[in-house]
């Protein structure tokens, strides 16, 4: 006698379960959010990628311990002004990222390479380009996503001395003003060196050789420009010395802050560019800004498929 | 705007006289065809333009002269639109080792335009369907070269595109991964309805997947047809038969009756094991089939089998396109 089976046997709890095979494929109706999404997107997984985000644990650690390094010596300022009710933080807002350009050179040198070269290495850049992502998405993205990723470096620490100084109550006006001239001037060091960082690890696929460059670049530039500042220095030559700080971003930035927002120059001389000059810093970091996207544009406009 | 792709007749890509020239190659020369929804196979020797009419296609690369269109869409003014409906899988290693499947093909989604849920849920869904399972959690690094190409094929198909570019999908696999990438690619157009161009520099592995092949060489158009117009335009017969006491080698008495009625056979190639007691012989017409049953009745010998056997492409044109042979001859 013919016993009615059911018609589908029910899945046995014994067997492979991973294997489901019967499953019809469903197209996608849904919205396509186009490029400026994908954009975005791109943006912000680079832009937590910089910080190890949404990576591995070890890819982590760099980063997570370079922004310690930047903000614990702000930290130890503020407790000793809170402390001894000092009426001025010992290091001022712009003063700071200059005292710690070794870190932030560092930084970039790990993370440029990081957010660049992978793509280039594995050749996943292809992958962007057969997608509504143009060149210019792509570049802006991960421009911007480093040179976030700085500002947040650089300008975390600011916050902590703002935070502290208002705390410690030592002039709110005096020291908004300061810290929003300190704000601007990490800004522009932000894309300064974001742009330098990825132009230089854009040209290679090797992450190793990424970094190296980066800190040679960085350090090397800055070495040899104080250098050059102090012989000048010695010399009394007094004269030449903001020029030849036009020769290195930590020294262009110092130029810049030191000309119109509040700062002194770190320079040997301790003489400060007059506004010409400082119009001429201004000038070179904005060229070398845009001449950094530039150069990146034609890099990608070249390796894309 | 809206594209009828199961409609039979419409046209997924069609080029004008399309070139490329670069400062001493030619790779693309004047190429015209047309080209409908299905698996399409575009075969060619290495450096035949192949990669060159893709970029074009893909809107990432001006052509120096004529137009293309894909999806209805001209090449020139519309790729943005056309990247965002089509699919391409790329014939290098484009996969970083050190995200998983999972992470990387969610975020191609996204770059492909999905929202974050729709990326995540048709990510599961794609790499179910290209064959990935529990690996799909662990870092690509440690995959086969099976499974790369799995995961190239994914993120190709994540966002439901109308059409994929396959770019030599089967490179690197051995025999039965080739295999069951050529099924998962017959898949793609059957059971997702996509359609699907795929480049391959071997003729033979294409014949079972496509239902049209384009052939280029040197940037010209050699051949474009259906594939059942490469296969069907005779039909081979194969036969085994038994042998009898008064004829221990059955094989040649059938052979040697057929030879003695005009009729040509030939041996099945290739030595495998039974290989020598297959006859072939080409069947013109109805009659070809009384004809053998005659035949082997009069030997007294039991037909074992008749079966008819499909042409392979390659075969179509080493035998009846001798001028084309050398440019084909790659075919495998």
């Amino acid at each position: 006698m013919a016993v009615e089976q059911p018609m589908h046997t029910a899945v046995t709890p014994s067997g492979d379960q991973t294997r489901i095979h019967d499953i019809g494929y469903r197209g996608y109706d849904g919205p396509r959010l186009g490029r400026a999404y994908a954009r975005r997107s791109l943006y912000s997984q680079s832009l937590r990628g910089a910080y190890g985000l949404g990576r591995s644990a070890k890819s982590k650690v760099l980063p997570m311990l370079l922004f310690a390094v930047m903000c614990v010596p702000a930290a130890i300022m503020v407790a000793v002004a809170v402390a001894t009710k000092a009426h001025e933080l010992p290091v001022s807002y712009t003063r700071y990222a200059i005292v710690m350009q070794a870190v932030i050179s560092l930084y970039v040198a790990s993370q440029a390479p990081q957010s660049v070269s992978r793509d280039l290495r594995f050749k996943t850049v292809p992958l962007y380009f057969s997608r509504p992502i143009e060149t210019a998405d792509y570049v802006q993205a991960k421009f911007a996503a480093l040179a976030s990723a700085l500002f947040v470096l650089t300008g975390a620490p600011l916050l902590v001395m703002y935070a502290g100084a208002l705390l410690s109550k030592m002039g709110f006006a005096h020291q908004t003003k300061e810290f929003a001239q300190g704000l601007v001037s990490v800004a522009l060091l932000s894309l300064l060196f974001a742009g330098l960082g990825l132009v230089i690890a854009a040209v290679t696929p090797r992450r190793g050789f990424g970094i190296a460059a980066v800190i040679a670049v960085m350090t090397i530039s800055y070495g040899a420009v104080t250098t050059l500042q102090a012989i000048a220095n010695v010399q009394n030559s007094t004269g030449a010395i903001p020029w030849i700080g036009l020769f290195s971003p930590v020294t262009l930035i110092d130029g810049v802050q030191s000309a119109f927002l509040g700062a002194t120059t770190r320079a040997p001389g301790g003489i400060d560019p007059s506004t010409g000059q400082g119009m001429v810093y201004v000038l070179a970091v904005l060229g070398l800004i845009a001449g950094c996207y530039g150069l990146l544009i034609r890099r990608y406009k070249k390796v894309g498929l | 705007m809206v594209w009828i792709t199961t409609v039979e007749d419409v046209t997924v890509i069609a080029t004008e006289s399309l070139s490329k020239r670069f400062t001493r190659v030619t790779a693309l020369d004047r190429l015209s065809v047309d080209i409908g929804p299905g698996v399409t196979g575009l075969v060619g020797a290495n450096g035949a333009g192949k990669s060159t009419l893709i970029k074009i296609l893909l809107g990432l690369s001006p052509a120096t002269e004529g137009r293309a269109e894909v999806l209805g869409l001209d090449v020139a003014a519309k790729g943005a639109a056309i990247r965002e409906r089509v699919g391409y899988m790329p014939e290098h290693d484009c996969l970083p080792p050190d995200v998983s499947a999972t992470e990387f093909v969610v975020h191609m989604a996204r770059m492909s335009g999905l929202p974050p849920t729709a990326a995540r849920e048709r990510t599961a869904d794609t790499l179910r369907h290209v064959g990935l399972y529990e690996e799909r959690y662990r870092p690509i690094g440690g995959y086969s070269t099976g499974m790369k190409q799995r995961v190239k094929l994914a993120q190709a198909l994540v966002h439901d595109p109308q059409l994929v570019f396959l770019d030599e999908p089967t490179n690197g696999l051995d025999p039965v991964g080739r295999d069951e990438m050529l099924g998962l690619i017959r898949r793609i157009h059957t059971d997702f309805g996509i359609s699907v161009l795929v480049t391959s520099h071997l003729l033979g592995e294409l014949e079972r997947t496509c239902d049209h092949v384009v052939v280029i060489d040197g940037g010209k158009l050699l051949r474009s047809s259906s594939t059942t117009d490469f296969t069907q335009t005779t039909t081979t017969l194969a036969i085994e038969v038994t042998d009898s006491d008064d004829h221990p080698d059955g094989t040649r008495a059938v052979r040697d009756a057929f030879h003695a009625r005009g009729v040509d056979t030939h041996d099945e190639g290739g030595g495998l094991p039974g290989a020598g007691h297959i006859l072939l012989l080409t069947a013109p017409g109805e009659e070809t089939y009384d004809l053998v049953r005659d035949v082997v009745a009069d030997l007294g010998l039991g037909l074992v089998r008749m079966e008819q056997r499909r042409h392979h492409i390659s075969e179509v044109f080493t035998h009846s396109d001798e001028q084309r042979k050398e440019a084909v001859g790659h075919g495998g």
